[in-house]
């Protein structure tokens, strides 16, 4: 999946929904597979924000370094393109990147540049601010990211790693996908300020907002962040939206729960991003609908495949229990 | 071999092993200041510079998630607590992040990172100036634990926790950063994991932890007087511990009492108790004793502190009940005092 640097806008939104499709393809996977239970780990879907996690790692490139949370998918495709390795670890085998003893919520691949992801919500906020303050202090030119929900805001450690980056001034952009929701309870009940991005413009960063799920227009504004912290040295403060398709944890949706409508849903469908990037592609003739259908083939093939060979992959040893405590 | 203070020999440390790396850095809440972290920071902002040795926002969770992310992107961070206490805030890194990150990685990862936090003591510190902790963190897969207590421990501890690819805890109790000992010259090293006798004897072993070692001296002395041989050793790596030299030291007396400069509440003590009692069984002429804190916090009067903390005496006192022998009379003894030396208030 890894593409040359784009050259045209063609290009570049063309790779875009390669990235895109991918996420939806093997997330489309699981929900396939996962009632047999042989993936035996919690999953939280990053359906619906697959163009927050394309757009913005496009945006800061290849050789940038991200953090996320537990919900990886996105990212960990993202960053490496690897349905292999990622059905492996779900599948809880050895020929997973962390032989299975990640899972889904721990999610990483130093080497592409994903450096973790935590399972408790925040914890991987600070790191990404000393992973910054390591570029800077060795001149690798190199950007990092965190990524984490609107409830990652609520924490105390988020606050403390905004105000120490900007302090620091250090090239770190901190990307809020916002989807209003922290589990099942929503930002009215949590937050005491109106506009996270208007708190966020008080410190020493540049701030950006979008509500859009174009993810043409998500790595437009992300662009814009990189070069602003390229540029000025100055943190990064991104807060864009999405809506989550399905339950926190899980892969059904959840809306006889009661705690939001099935018609919100319908609304946000309609701007589903790898619909509307796809339509996109057609109507500009960026791509031709047979080649199109054909590499969707392709992907859907590859997943298949590699759920197969992550179900036949052997478990490690027992005595792998001891490995790799200390390094 | 020089004599030195412990202090001397941490920032010794320190200062070679930066001028030797220059990944290494320091930092945490007033590093850089005119106090220099009681003097153990000292020329290290003036020779390596600010970028080197760096103050930072009272944000103890984070800068520990920030040493983190620097440790496995090329940096070799030490991270400076004035308490303990303080390190509390950081636990959610520590327990979850931090511990099980090059395991979590199948070891694609390494956390060369040192954590340095100080003990603190007396003159009214109070229970949120003087926590331990050490059994705590001890408790975590994935964190090493030091205590250094002599003044070569300091030096050679915290130069092999530098050089170590795994995250390195060294607690430092207040009242030895004054001790006075002897320093090996040059490229001077204490393997992470090996304990030490700090005083040979045939009678019967005290394991100590950091200061309870100078009480475990002072009662050693007092009771060669009257013929009694007190073994101490100090285990110096608190996790993963290595116990062979425990053992071979209660094989020998066949007494033992576990002097741990904690809680003795499901603590480290309690630890090394289980492991004595396990593999001295037969041996053992008496049942394994603990001596530790008061399970209580630690108050901020000095009589109630008096009462809080084991000592000398209370050692000599159960040395003398494990072996039959009759109450030694202390009425003419000196033991340490604190304000002696320490008007505070700090």
């Amino acid at each position: 999946m890894k593409a040359n640097p784009p050259s045209t806008r063609a290009d570049l939104n063309v790779d875009l929904y390669r990235t895109l499709y991918l996420i939806r393809s093997a997330e489309a996977g699981i929900r396939k597979y996962y009632h047999e239970d042989g993936m035996k780990t919690p999953m939280h879907m990053s359906m619906g924000e697959e163009a927050i996690v394309a757009g913005v790692c496009k945006a800061l490139g290849s050789d940038s370094q991200v953090y996320g949370s537990y919900r990886s998918h996105a990212l960990y495709l993202t960053k490496t393109g690897d349905t292999d390795g990622f059905f492996a670890e779900m599948y809880g085998k050895i020929t997973g990147p962390a032989r299975g003893k990640a899972g889904s919520m721990h999610m990483s691949s130093p080497v592409q540049g994903l450096m973790c992801c935590a399972a408790v919500v925040a914890s991987t906020i600070p790191l990404a601010v000393g992973t910054a303050f390591a570029n800077k202090a060795r001149s690798t030119g190199r950007l990092t990211a965190v990524f984490f929900g609107d409830g990652a805001m609520d924490a105390g450690v988020f606050w403390e790693s905004l105000n120490s980056a900007c302090v620091m001034r250090l090239p770190v952009a901190f990307v809020c996908e916002d989807n209003d929701l922290a589990v099942h309870t929503p930002r009215r009940q949590r937050q005491g300020y109106a506009s996270a991005a208007s708190v966020a413009s008080q410190f020493d960063c540049a701030v950006f907002e979008s509500d859009s799920t174009d993810v043409e227009e998500i790595h437009r504004v992300a662009t814009q962040a990189a070069n602003e912290m390229r540029n000025s040295g100055r943190p990064a403060f991104l807060r864009l939206k999405w809506y989550r398709y399905l339950e926190h944890v899980g892969i059904n949706e959840d809306f006889d729960a009661g705690y939001r409508s099935k018609d919100e849903y319908l609304q946000w469908l309609k701007v589903d991003p790898i619909a509307l990037q796809r339509e996109k592609l057609l109507r500009e003739a960026w791509i031709e609908a047979g080649k199109l259908a054909e590499f969707e083939r392709g992907v859907d093939q590859q997943v298949e495949r590699s759920i197969q060979s992550a179900k036949a992959a052997p478990y490690s040893q027992k005595s792998e229990l001891f490995e790799g405590l200390f390094g | 071999m020089r004599t030195t203070t412990f202090c001397e020999a941490l920032n010794e440390a320190t200062v070679q092993e930066m001028a030797r790396d220059d990944r290494v850095f320091v930092y945490g809440i007033g590093v850089p200041d005119h106090k220099k972290i009681f003097g153990s920071t000292e020329h290290i902002l003036e020779r390596f510079g600010p970028t080197r040795c760096v103050d930072t926002p009272i944000s103890e969770d984070c800068m520990t998630g920030f040493g983190l992310g620097a440790a496995i992107n090329g940096l070799r961070p030490i991270h400076i607590h004035i308490r303990v206490d303080f390190l509390l805030l950081a636990m959610n890194q520590l327990a979850n992040m931090v511990s099980s990150f090059s395991y979590g990685s199948a070891g694609r990862m390494q956390v060369p990172m040192v954590i340095r936090a100080v003990v603190g003591r007396g003159w009214g510190q109070g229970y949120q100036h003087s926590k331990t902790m050490h059994s705590a963190f001890a408790h975590i897969p994935g964190l090493k634990v030091v205590a250094p207590t002599t003044v070569a421990d300091a030096k050679g501890l915290l130069v092999s926790a530098i050089r170590d690819d795994n995250p390195v805890l060294v607690l430092e109790h207040r009242w030895l950063y004054w001790q006075q000992g002897n320093l090996p010259d040059g490229d001077y090293t204490v393997r992470i994991g090996e304990p030490n006798v700090i005083r040979k004897g045939s009678d019967i072993t005290i394991i100590a932890t950091s200061w309870m070692n100078v009480e475990a001296v002072r009662a050693a002395e007092i009771l060669a007087r009257r013929g009694v041989q007190v073994e101490i050793v100090d285990p110096r790596t608190l996790a993963p511990l290595e116990d062979e030299m425990l053992v071979a030291s209660v094989e020998k007396t066949g007494h033992c009492i576990v002097a741990d400069n904690d809680w003795s509440y499901c603590g480290f003590g309690a630890e090394v108790a289980a492991r004595i009692a396990e593999k001295c069984f037969g041996r053992l002429k008496s049942p394994v004793t603990r001596i530790g804190f008061a399970h209580v916090p630690c108050p901020t009067s000095r009589h109630l502190e008096n009462e809080f903390y084991p000592n000398a005496v209370q050692l000599i006192r159960a040395v003398e009940a494990k072996l039959g022998l009759s109450p030694t009379d202390l009425g003419g003894e000196n033991f340490y005092s604190h304000e002696n030396r320490f008007k505070g208030p700090f």
